[in-house]
C-alpha cells in the first residue's frame, strides 16, 4: 500500500510524516513524533487514555486514521504547560491529587482542557457527563472531578 | 490493534464519493469510523478500499423545510445535542444522541453512519421508525426517497443498495397534541443499550390518534412493537392499557442472549423502557 505524506500542526509546530492509511493516529503521535503523553488504553475507543484535541473537539485518537488529521490542528498533553508553566488543569490535577497510577490522566487533562471550554462555569453533574469519556481505575473519579472544578474556578478568575 | 492494508480515498462530493464506490469493488465508506474501525481493528472487517466522506460539506448539517427537519447523514451526534432547531422541533433526537456513547465518541460518531451501519444496538435506526423518518438515498441513478419503516431488514442487512448513500434524513417537527419519549437502559457509559425504546404518540384530545413504539437491540434490528401500539390506537391511554401493551412489547422482542443477560431479561427491560417513554410521550403530548 502506498504511503501517505499526511501534514498537520502538533502543538502549534507544523509536522510533517510519511504514513500508511491503516496507521492509526495515536501510533504516529506516539512512534513517528515520539510524544509518548497520550496513551493507549483499551485500543477500542472506551477508554479515553488517547484522547486529543483535534481542530478544537476532544476525540480518541485510537479510532481516528493518521491520514484523516491531514491539514488539522492537534494538541496534546504536551501542548497544555506552556513557558509561564503547567496549566491550570495540570495544577488542579496535582492540588486535588486528581490521579493515582498516571495512565489516564493525559486523556483526562487534554479532555479537562477542552471541556472547561465548552463549559468554563460547569455543575459537579456537567462535569460527570462531561468527563464520561475517560476511565479511571484508581480514583474512583472523586478526586478528579475536583480537580476540574478547581482548574474551572482558577481559569474564572484568570 | 491495527488494522488490515487497505487504499484510502478522500471524496470531495456526494457524486465523487458515488462513483468511487463504483469504481472500487468491495469499497466502504468512511463516516465517523466509530464502528467501522473498531470492526477493522479486529478484522471483523477488510474492506480494500475506504471511502472517507468526511469532508463533504454539503453532507452537513441541520435545516428547517416547513414543517420537516433535514438533518445531513454526516451530521454528528454532537452536532443533533447543540441544533437549536432539534432542541425546539424534535426533542427525541437530542435526547436520543445525548445517550450515545460518550462525549469524545459524539464528536465523530454521525447520525448517517448510525443508521446504515447495521448493529442491532445502534440507537437512531429505532428513533427513526419512532419518527417516522424519511431517508434521502444518492445512487448512480440519482435519487430515491424511502420511510424508514421497513428499511432496516436485518443484522447488518437493510435496504441500501449497492454504492448508495445515504444523504439525509428528514423529520416531521413536534406538533401541538404530539409527545415525544426516550428511555435507554444501559450498564454504563459507552455501551449499547441492554434495550431501548422511543415513542411517539399523537393525541386528539385525550384520545391517542396514533403512536409509534420503537425499540432497539432486542432483535435482529431496531424493530416497531405494532401489536403494543394496536392496543392503545384510538383509545384514551391509561395504566391498565400500557400494562397489556407492555406484555405486546415483551412478545415482540427476540433478543440474543450476551453478558446484558438473557432473552428474558432483556425482553422485560424493553417493556419497562416503553412504558417509561409511552408515560413521558403522553406528558408531552397533554402539554
Amino acid at each position: 500500500m502506498t504511503k501517505q505524506h499526511v501534514a498537520f500542526k502538533l502543538n502549534g509546530k507544523q509536522v510533517d510524516v510519511l504514513v500508511e492509511p491503516r496507521e492509526l493516529l495515536v501510533h504516529t503521535i506516539r512512534e513517528s513524533l515520539s510524544l509518548t503523553g497520550t496513551h493507549i488504553g483499551c485500543e477500542s475507543s472506551h477508554c479515553g487514555a488517547c484522547t486529543v484535541d483535534l481542530d478544537g473537539k476532544s476525540v480518541k485518537s485510537c479510532t481516528v486514521l493518521a491520514v484523516q488529521a491531514n491539514g488539522s490542528e492537534l494538541k496534546t498533553v504536551e501542548g497544555l504547560a506552556d513557558a509561564e508553566g503547567l496549566h491550570a488543569v495540570q495544577q488542579a490535577f496535582i492540588e486535588e491529587h486528581g490521579l493515582q497510577c498516571g495512565f489516564c490522566t493525559p486523556g483526562m487533562l487534554i479532555r479537562a482542557y477542552r471541556f472547561l471550554q465548552e463549559n468554563p462555569n460547569p455543575t459537579e453533574e456537567e462535569i460527570r457527563w462531561g468527563m464520561s469519556g475517560n476511565l479511571c481505575r484508581c480514583t474512583g473519579y472523586q478526586n478528579i472531578v475536583k480537580a476540574v472544578q478547581s482548574a474551572a474556578q482558577t481559569l474564572q478568575k484568570a | 490493534m491495527i488494522p488490515a492494508q487497505f487504499e484510502y480515498h478522500k471524496a470531495t462530493s456526494i457524486q465523487d464519493a458515488i462513483a468511487q464506490l463504483g469504481a472500487h469493488e468491495e469499497s466502504k465508506l468512511l463516516a465517523g469510523g466509530h464502528s467501522l474501525l473498531p470492526m477493522m481493528k479486529l478484522r471483523f472487517a477488510e474492506p480494500p478500499h475506504l471511502i472517507d466522506i468526511n469532508g463533504i460539506e454539503e453532507l452537513r448539517g441541520i435545516r428547517l423545510d416547513g414543517d420537516t427537519i433535514c438533518i445531513g447523514a454526516m451530521t454528528t451526534e454532537n452536532e443533533l445535542i447543540q441544533s437549536e432547531i432539534l432542541q425546539q422541533h424534535c426533542p427525541l433526537l437530542v435526547e436520543a444522541a445525548r445517550l450515545v456513547a460518550d462525549p469524545q465518541v459524539r464528536n465523530r460518531g454521525t447520525i448517517g453512519g448510525d443508521v446504515v451501519h447495521g448493529d442491532p444496538g445502534n440507537d437512531h435506526p429505532a428513533v427513526m421508525l419512532a419518527l417516522d423518518a424519511t431517508l434521502v438515498l444518492h445512487g448512480p441513478d440519482g435519487e430515491r426517497q424511502t420511510p424508514a419503516n421497513g428499511f432496516f431488514l436485518g443484522t447488518y442487512w437493510n435496504d441500501l443498495q449497492e454504492h448508495e448513500i445515504l444523504v439525509e434524513l428528514r423529520v416531521p417537527v413536534i406538533k401541538k397534541g404530539v409527545g415525544h419519549g426516550y428511555h435507554k437502559l444501559k450498564r454504563k457509559t459507552g455501551d449499547y443499550a441492554v434495550a431501548a425504546s422511543p415513542v411517539v404518540v399523537e393525541l386528539d384530545g385525550d384520545v391517542c390518534r396514533d403512536i409509534r413504539i420503537a425499540l432497539t437491540n432486542v432483535a435482529p434490528m431496531a424493530i416497531r412493537a405494532e401489536a403494543a401500539e394496536a392496543i392503545l390506537r384510538g383509545k384514551a391511554i391509561d395504566e391498565a392499557l400500557i400494562d397489556q401493551a407492555a406484555r405486546e412489547v415483551v412478545a415482540a422482542c427476540e433478543p440474543a442472549e450476551d453478558l446484558r443477560g438473557d432473552a428474558l431479561y432483556k425482553s422485560n427491560m424493553a417493556a419497562e423502557m416503553a412504558r417509561r417513554s409511552i408515560r413521558a410521550a403522553l406528558q408531552q403530548a397533554r402539554g
